[in-house]
């Protein structure tokens, strides 16, 4: 099989290649201390296993998972035991290494990778318009071929990163393969405001501003120059 | 106060010499740098990223041998999380042995 490895600490990197190296049945194809280098890698390579983190800056394990089309099979690897039960929730994962990983566990996650197939049917992840999205309150993005609905009040920023969206909200983050326009179609006029060509956000969750920037939460949101008149006049209504 | 070690290296490179030093290497390269991290981050007063740093440092830790370091480092993660920063001391006097420690191989 061959694999790659995704995590931003180069000691588990080195760690991994080590147990690969010494498996038979395993190739290093590649390894990345980040999942958008891995992310356009695998858009162009076939790859049959991935041995991912699942802290990383920017990008959880299970972000990345949700962004690639067809997601080979996936060996999870962290230093977090909590996560097991959400590894589960994808069919892609076949297991769960805690570090610091031991050779016998490496092994018994190897056999499971090899005995498990996945369905062949791309899981493509993009974003659809529904009925329901006519509801002011609420609209559906269409993640790893489920509809997922949010709720607008909720959301409090939206940011364009290359070919994804990410939308930010109270409760949880969502990455969907869209464009910042078609999100800012979806979301009211009065409450959303495009603040920069990356970013929109929610006016009511502004905590405060200074020159070129918002806060939003604990993220500070730049403010574009051509854009700061419109959002001083949006402000003076609220 | 426990000793670190190279047991878990030791156990991992067995007679492969050259990956063994590779690894010390990493070691003496990344521990310094996420540690800075975490320092800088302390200075801000940024429990949640403070946590984060915490939660790479486990793994070092780990490999060094530091068993009841370990769950002092996850109790502590877990605090910062909570905006408490209950064991904060005894975490960096863990962190000062191990640099120490990876200081003299």
């Amino acid at each position: 099989m061959n694999c790659i490895i995704i995590d931003d600490e180069e000691m588990a990197r080195a760690i991994i290649a080590q147990f690969i190296t010494k498996h038979t049945d395993l190739v290093i194809a590649n390894e990345f201390s980040n999942a958008i280098s891995a992310i356009k890698y695998l858009n162009q390579n076939q790859t049959d296993l991935i041995f991912l983190d699942i802290h990383m800056p920017d990008f959880t394990g299970f972000d990345f998972i949700q962004t690639i089309k067809n997601p080979p099979k996936v060996i999870l690897v962290t230093s977090d035991k909590n996560f097991a039960i959400e590894a589960f929730e994808y069919e892609c994962i076949v297991d769960y290494l805690v570090k610091p990983i031991t050779k016998e566990r490496f092994e018994k996650a190897i056999q499971k990778a090899n005995a498990v197939k996945l369905e062949s049917a791309p899981k493509e992840v993009k974003e659809t318009k529904t009925k329901e999205e006519d509801n002011t309150n609420e609209f559906y993005v269409n993640i790893d071929r489920r509809l997922i609905k949010i709720e607008i009040p909720l959301v409090t920023i939206v940011e364009a990163k290359g070919d994804y969206i990410h939308i930010k909200t109270e409760n949880k983050n969502y990455i969907v393969h869209s464009t910042l326009k078609k999100i800012e179609d979806k979301l009211p006029q009065d409450l959303f405001l495009k603040v920069h060509r990356s970013f929109i956000i929610n006016t009511k969750k502004i905590i405060d501003i200074e020159d070129n920037s918002v806060l939003i939460g604990k993220d500070v949101i730049p403010v574009s120059r051509s854009n700061r008149p419109e959002l001083m006049k949006r402000l003076n209504l609220l | 106060m426990e000793l670190a070690n190279l047991n878990y290296i030791n156990e991992l490179s067995g007679d492969n010499v050259e990956f063994k030093a590779k690894l010390i290497a990493i070691l003496k390269k990344e521990l310094p740098e996420e540690l800075a991290v975490y320092e800088s981050y302390n200075a801000r007063g940024d429990f949640l990223q403070m946590a984060q740093s915490v939660h790479k440092l486990k793994h070092k830790i780990s490999i060094l041998g530091l068993e009841k370091s370990y769950y002092i480092a996850e109790e502590y993660e877990n605090n910062l999380k909570n905006n408490s920063t209950e064991l904060q001391a005894d975490f960096e006097i863990i962190l000062k042995n191990m640099l120490d420690f990876v200081a003299l191989l």
